[in-house]
């Protein structure tokens, strides 16, 4: 099975390089045969990885300890459950397993594109064939997951010789969330190749128009999803496993994940602008470019030890190859935009300070800020050794710092935004517009500060959140109740319709609510309690409302590693609330050991118990317990935010006819200043 | 070109305000990387900073004391000696001969006085042919995944 994997590989690559040969002479012939071919090859590439993908899972579920890289990331007595995020636990196969999802994204836009845009679409194959031959020279040339094991045997002849046992997964990943968060993330990295090969194909193939972003704008929201959904879940694994109480730490990895998404977001903004006014076109087209390059730079910095040989412990030799990879892709990206670079004029300039498009520009700045702020405090000890010739890091207080603003001004933007006109709003507009939801924002804001709150940026986020809420509902209000009057239907089920009429503009709006959800969360680490204390069985800890009682402590064997477990009751005014069981595993099989978090969580608040091991002095367990208000509101906005995704995605429902001729001609009550765009609004999709 | 003006104005505010606060930041928080053969040279200046030192743990130099665990960190033919005054249990990786990453301030007698302490076990990479380890995680983690 290795062989047949390695070979499927090989095949892969081989076809790969016919595909971006043969793609490039099809541009330059435009036989419409050399087309035809060049697709299927790359189409074939696909279909290869995926064999290489699964011959390298049949090895990891047959057990098959004659294969390096299974001896190093499985054994026998690994739940066969966790043999799936075993494929994926080191570099070979997390490689494989990014070419294997990016070939999924490649197989199903050449697919679904097979007969259509046949201007535009040998270009995009050629550049994901490009994209797909980088990761085949890995997989095949750099690190290959079908080593197998070898030995000197006599004479100095290499033997092949099988373990009988590998050396099992990372207790880390023995957490059933390690099985979907890297595919999810994963398929949020590599889905923003998509729109990366269709910007880069309009350009060099100077197609006409705003085609390609009305393409690419599915594959773009999918990646989007995907990357919102895998940092979320990142977020919770590391809550949940890493027991140090809480969910981000902007640490190396973290933030390669978040800046990508940062671009990512920004560009799903600002096409609108280009949708609409034909504006941003150099801007989006290198919005684009950066997140990809910054998809391939997070994993970068994730495998080379740029960053974490500041940890000392992370060496590797494949980086010179990302480097170059960035480096050539950066180059590609600027030759192909200076050459073209007339065909991205503007049709329009920015008119007025107060209108949406210069919300959509705060928007970008406010954005790309963030990922220089984000990217250069990662990189502080690789830049700080360049200038200054020591290195030096700069830790959460650098990132809270800069983002804090950036994000509550984010917060502010979504709730203003999307009520701003195209061009210039009035200020009876805005006032008619935002004058309600502020003043009940102000007023929530001043409550807050009479129950306590003295932390002004948790008072701006109440003030916000409130305001961002009420402007939502108001909208979803308006056009409900057009639809109500005309329907006669209730106002819940209308703005149901609504919602299907234009997916778009209205499941973004639900992301946005998710998206105040998760500040609401984020702003109660201004309150996050903690307590460390040594509790022998007996012992009683207060924390916050919660009465701590440590009533047994057991040392269990299980069948691949050793366990110390505490029981916590856990009452809250004298009643029994839930039983706690914090848990410390060993594994002796690679000598790691891993915490088993107990969390009891609540709308209000999570008691978070960690069991931290035995006090070096008298031998004790100690308990290290905390209290993390709001957390579940993060988790419950992230299900809003996917929601609200999945929804965006969905095709508009027609409404019926006769709504559609008055909904342009007659104003809407009450909202003069949207009656211009509602007559866009239902225009058909430009799918 | 008026709305353009008010733009730049805005964007230079925004810039401005953020760069700033990067600095401030930045300043709370930076953390200097050293070799232990390089502690001794430090100005004083450079010795008030947070340090970050790393380097393995000598076989048999782990002691226990009231309230602190001193050991010594060696690395090349160069020797620190370390006392851990932290809260948090010592990671269980932590064990004669693993690599350590010590964080803390460096003392004037030439001790070094630590608040965090990462390690982890030299052995099982290099029973690991040709493995490659995925970029450290965060906290005590030893390896993260999130890649």
């Amino acid at each position: 099975m290795d062989l047949f994997g390695s070979f499927a590989l090989l095949l892969a690559f081989l076809c790969g390089i016919y595909a971006f040969c043969a793609g490039i002479a099809a541009i330059r012939t435009r036989k419409p045969l050399l087309i035809k071919s060049a697709r299927h090859a790359g189409m074939a590439v696909c279909v290869l990885v995926w064999i290489g993908f699964a011959s390298l899972a049949y090895l990891f579920f047959t057990d098959n300890f004659s294969m390096a890289y299974v001896v190093e990331h499985s054994n026998r007595t690994l739940a066969t459950f966790f043999k799936f995020p075993a494929i994926w636990a080191g570099q070979e196969g997390s490689l494989l397993f990014w070419s294997f999802l990016l070939s999924i994204y490649v197989f199903s836009a050449l697919f679904a594109y097979r007969k259509k845009h046949p201007e535009l679409m040998p270009y995009v194959g050629v550049v994901l064939a490009g994209i797909q031959l980088f990761f085949l020279t890995l997989n095949n040339f750099i690190a290959s997951p079908f080593k197998v094991m070898g030995m000197a045997g006599p004479g100095g002849v290499l033997q092949w010789v099988s373990r009988g046992d590998g050396q099992g997964l990372n207790p880390l990943l023995q957490y059933p969330e390690m099985i979907i968060h890297p595919p999810v993330l994963y398929s949020g990295y590599t889905g923003f190749s998509i729109p990366f090969a269709f910007a880069l194909a309009a350009l060099l193939g100077r197609y006409p128009g705003e085609k390609w972003i009305h393409l690419t704008r599915r594959w773009t929201m999918i990646a989007w999803g995907f990357q919102s959904a895998g940092i979320l879940l990142g977020a919770h694994w590391a809550y949940a496993v890493l027991g140090w109480g809480g969910y981000w730490s902007w640490d190396p990895v973290e933030n390669a994940s978040l800046m990508p998404w940062l671009t990512g977001t920004a560009f799903l903004h600002s096409v609108m602008m280009q949708e609409k006014r034909g504006m941003m076109r150099v801007w989006n087209v290198w919005l684009v470019f950066t997140t990809f390059l910054l998809t391939i730079l997070g994993t970068t910095l994730t495998r080379t030890g740029l960053v974490s040989s500041v940890h000392a412990f992370a060496q590797s030799d494949i980086g010179p190859w990302f480097f170059g990879f960035i480096g050539l892709g950066f180059v590609v990206c600027l030759v192909a935009f200076w050459k073209n670079r007339d065909y991205l004029r503007s049709d329009n300039s920015l008119d007025s300070l107060v209108s949406r498009e210069s919300s959509f520009l705060f928007n970008n700045l406010i954005l790309l800020v963030a990922v220089v702020a984000v990217l250069s405090g990662t990189l502080f000890p690789v830049l700080s050794e360049w200038v200054r010739g020591t290195k030096i890091s700069v830790g959460a207080p650098f990132f809270n710092r800069v983002n804090l603003p950036i994000g509550l001004f984010l917060l502010f933007l979504t709730g203003v935004g999307p009520l701003l006109a195209w061009r210039k709003t009035s200020m009876a507009s805005l006032r008619r517009n935002f004058g309600g939801p502020l003043a009940i924002g102000v007023v929530a804001g001043g409550v807050s500060v009479a129950l306590g709150l003295r932390n002004f940026y948790v008072i701006l986020c109440v003030i916000l959140s409130v305001f961002v809420t009420l402007t939502i509902l108001l909208e979803f209000y308006r056009g409900a109740r057009v639809i109500s009057a005309r329907s006669g239907s209730n106002l819940l089920f209308s703005a149901g319709t609504l919602t299907m009429r234009n997916t778009r503009r209205y499941g973004g709006y639900i992301v946005h609510f998710g998206i105040v959800l998760i500040f609401i969360g984020i702003s109660g680490t201004a309150f996050n309690q903690d307590k460390q204390m040594e509790m022998p069985v007996g012992a009683q800890m207060d924390i916050g409302p919660y009465h701590l009682t440590h009533q047994a402590f057991d040392t269990t064997q299980e069948t691949n590693y050793s366990t110390e477990k505490a029981t916590i009751a856990v009452d809250r005014d004298g009643q029994q609330m839930i039983m706690l069981y914090p848990e410390h595993r060993f594994y002796p099989s690679n000598q790691e050991s891993g915490t088993m978090v107990a969390i009891y969580s609540t709308l209000k608040e999570d008691l978070y118990v960690v069991y931290a091991g035995r006090s070096p002095d008298t031998n004790q367990p100690v308990i290290h317990a905390y209290l993390n208000p709001l957390v579940k509101w993060i988790w419950l906005g992230g299900a809003i935010v996917i929601l609200g995704t999945l929804l965006a995605l969905m095709p508009n429902q027609q409404p019926s006819f006769a709504l559609r001729t008055t909904e342009g001609r007659v104003p809407v009550p009450g909202s003069p200043a949207m009656a211009p765009i509602s007559v866009s609004r239902y225009e058909s999709p430009h799918e | 070109m008026k709305a353009k003006t008010k733009f730049g104005i805005g964007i230079a505010i925004i810039v401005v305000t953020l760069s700033s606060l990067a600095f401030i930041g930045a300043k709370e928080s930076k953390t200097y990387y050293h070799t232990v053969a390089e502690l001794p040279t430090l100005t004083s200046a450079e010795m008030r900073e947070r340090i970050r030192v790393g380097g393995d743990v000598a076989p048999g130099s782990i002691q226990h004391r009231a309230g602190r665990v001193d050991f010594t960190l060696k690395e090349a033919d160069k020797t620190l000696q370390v006392s851990y005054v932290g809260s948090d249990p010592l990671p269980d990786t932590f064990k004669d001969g693993a690599q350590a990453l010590v964080e803390g301030h460096a003392m004037p007698d030439g001790r070094f006085v630590a608040e965090q302490v990462q390690s982890k076990c030299a052995s099982k990479y290099e029973a690991a042919p040709g493995g490659v380890i995925p970029a450290d995680g965060a906290q005590t983690a030893p390896a993260d995944p999130r890649s």
